[in-house]
């Protein structure tokens, strides 16, 4: 009796060590692709998360005024020892190329900082004190306004909200109130509603294009379903660029269709199909349209016929057995479609930038102008979360309901 | 999808009006494509049609040229590379999340594949400011590693998806035949699981090929790709050198639509079990 009992131990802990090595070996083979994306994707996404509100370059560039100044009660001028700072910490700032960039940042905030820091940058070894407070506002009234004082006390903090207020079209007021910006100055907020306006679009001209092709192909004998496979397919692998260009080829104002037109005698000039918002209609329908299909056709192709025929023989009319039984089968492609689609869409860039117009770009391409015509990094890292919350809320929703790790791909 | 010989006439309209709507969105897609092949052979300078006549200039330009050659070199530096790369680090990881069950795998799975939802602008802005801290902006080593993580997740989406239909008991057999855990690897699960493998690394590789964000954010111009040359060709200047490349993208493409599909009929012989299925069917 005991010896059985001491062998069952014996075999219940060989099993659990055979287990804690399976687990342990199956942790060693993930663990050089977790660590790789650890490093050079995890690390990077939560560095440019909080380079949105990291503000440590303008402490760092003015250090004693950054000090001084959080002793101003913000009522009134600073007083003279503030003064005092802002002249040395510029002299060495000018000296080590950083008046530039203070300059451009607090220009965000208050226009108008940035020539008045050049200014007195290139000029400060006329600035002579003390009293340096009289020195600099003889020198320029703006440093004998309160608004610029303001201005510098927030801009010189470790972190800022500024950028992040600003995607989302607010401002700080001169009482330090979040307030919104006056309508002539709200890009942002009109930019991210446009791209989820756009991108809806795109969701529901993918269904209605994806629906009766995925219904056809799930439906055809063997041969014309694989004809139409290898048609959708060689269009899902060509390239985004070529697909984007031959777009362009298309729809321009000597391309096929206006010349079709013109030669039909349809229409007497060739009509704007491209470099508006048509054309981004067009295009990126048609490189997302695979990714509706797909997922479509592998549901449907799952749906026995069965139920159709049972309800159709139970009296229901075809399109009433249509509506009642076969849609509803249809649904988990048409969310797993309708999610990759939209998802997708929300970050395009570069089909929009070749062939939309000026009003017709999305939050992507203002994150890549921001880093490649402004070098406002806090800006492009303040849309890179507004387009990773729209995008990650969503996929973290709906993610695990369409299940996109068992998408077919093709 | 046949018509009864019973059908009424609103029947037939119905009919055939939903295969002429098939047809025309099938035309949609596949009629841009075939508008710029034969425009790539034009031995004008023209994007338009009619064609002034049959010439591969455009060709001797595309693989000729300098601009263009470094491109292509660079690709397939890139493509290769990150294929390789991401090919075994994808495998092992798919693999391993095969063997065992542990506590938070799926959200282990949700990060691996996250790469593919993440819209390209963020990963090529946070590698962007990553890079620029350690030098690796304007290097081939940091445009391999941006597409080796853009690449993974299809490797581990298409191992995983063969490993799902891989008996695990072939392994304990050869283990218990004495063989090493390599060996068990390389002559027992790497058979099985090879079509996925290629599969996997012809996603990766053809994701790189595709890529131009994250090569826009921290490729100098001397690791400029084919897309990266393309962009910059349909924004600056509409050369039909352009429509050569896109031509040659097109060729590739159907290349590879053409080994997927025949690995895809491999895998399925090669999984399907003994004894005809019948009833599986």
């Amino acid at each position: 009796m005991s010896e059985q009992l001491a062998d069952n131990i014996s075999l219940k802990k060989k099993l659990q060590k055979a287990e804690r090595r399976k687990k342990i070996e199956a942790l060693g083979l993930i663990s050089p692709l977790f660590f790789v994306m650890l490093v050079f994707f995890f690390i990077p996404i939560a560095l440019m998360l909080y380079r949105s509100i990291d503000n440590s370059q303008m402490p760092a560039a003015l250090p004693q005024t950054a000090d001084i100044i959080q002793q101003w009660s913000g009522e009134g001028l600073p007083d003279e020892a503030t003064y005092a700072a802002i002249v040395g910490d510029m002299r060495i700032a000018n000296e080590e190329k950083k008046l530039g960039m203070v300059g451009r940042r607090l220009n965000f905030d208050l226009v108008g900082y940035y020539s008045l820091l050049s200014k007195t940058g290139r000029k400060i070894d006329e600035i002579k004190g003390p009293p340096y407070k009289e020195a600099l506002i003889n020198f320029d009234k703006k440093w004998g306004d309160t608004r610029y004082w303001t201005v510098m006390e927030r801009g010189l903090k470790d972190k800022t909200l500024l950028y992040l207020l600003a995607a989302m079209d607010l401002k700080y007021d001169e009482n330090n109130k979040i307030v919104k910006v006056p309508e002539y100055e709200a890009i942002y907020i009109s930019i991210i509603s446009r791209t989820v306006y756009i991108s809806i679009s795109i969701t529901i001209l993918c269904l209605i294009l994806g629906f009766p092709i995925a219904y056809y192909m799930a439906n055809s004998p063997p041969r014309t379903r694989n004809l139409l496979m290898i048609i959708l397919l060689l269009v899902f692998w060509t390239s985004l660029l070529v697909r984007t260009l031959s777009w362009i080829l298309v729809l321009q104002n000597n391309g096929v269709v206006n010349n079709f037109l013109m030669f039909s005698g349809i229409i007497n000039q060739p009509l704007e199909l491209v470099f508006n918002r048509f054309g981004v209609y067009v295009a990126m329908t048609h490189v997302l349209l695979p990714f509706m299909v797909l997922p479509l056709y592998s549901v449907m192709r799952s749906i026995p016929a069965d139920y159709v025929r049972a309800a159709r023989s139970l009296g229901a009319k075809s399109i009433t057995a249509f509506i009642r039984v076969y849609l509803p089968q249809t649904l988990p492609g048409i969310g797993a479609g309708a999610l990759m689609v939209f998802i997708q869409a929300l970050g395009y860039y570069i089909t929009p930038a070749l062939v939309g117009g000026p009003r017709d770009q999305m939050v992507s391409y203002f994150v890549a102008f921001f880093v490649n015509e402004r070098v406002n990094w806090s800006m492009a890292s303040s849309l890179g979360v507004v387009l990773l919350i729209l995008t990650g809320s969503l996929y973290l929703m709906f993610g695990k309901k369409v299940n996109i790790a068992n998408m077919k791909l093709g | 999808m046949a018509l009864p010989a019973h059908a009424t006439s609103g029947e037939k309209v119905f009919y055939y009006g939903y295969r002429v709507i098939v047809a025309i969105i099938f035309f949609y897609l596949i009629f841009p494509l075939l508008t710029i092949i034969p425009l790539s052979f034009n031995s004008g300078e023209l994007l338009s049609y009619p064609m002034q006549g049959f010439s591969f200039r455009w060709y001797e330009d595309f693989f000729g040229s300098g601009r263009w050659g470094l491109a292509i070199k660079n690709s397939l530096i890139i493509g290769l590379s990150s294929m390789v790369l991401a090919t075994i680090l994808g495998t092992a990881a798919a693999v391993g999340i095969n063997r065992a069950d542990f506590p938070g795998k799926q959200i282990i799975v949700a990060l691996l594949i996250s790469p593919m939802m993440i819209p390209l602008v963020i990963t090529a802005l946070s590698l962007y400011l990553f890079f620029g801290k350690f030098g690796l902006n304007n290097t081939y080593a940091g445009l391999i590693l941006a597409h080796t993580i853009l690449g993974m997740p299809f490797v581990l989406i298409t191992v995983s998806a063969t490993l799902q239909s891989f008996d695990y008991n072939l392994m304990r057999a050869g283990a218990s035949l004495g063989a090493s855990p390599l060996r068990v690897f390389f002559k027992i699960v790497f058979p099985n699981i090879a079509p996925g493998i290629f599969s996997g690394a012809l996603f990766a590789f053809a994701t790189s090929l595709d890529e131009v964000v994250v090569v826009m954010f921290i490729a100098g111009p001397s690791h400029r790709t084919i897309p990266r040359q393309m962009f910059s060709g349909i924004r600056e200047n509409l050369s039909p050198t352009l429509l050569a490349a896109a031509t040659v993208l097109i060729v590739f493409a159907g290349m590879l639509m053409l080994t997927l599909e025949l690995l895809r009929k491999r895998n399925e012989k090669y999984n399907s079990p003994p004894g005809g299925g019948g009833a599986a069917k």
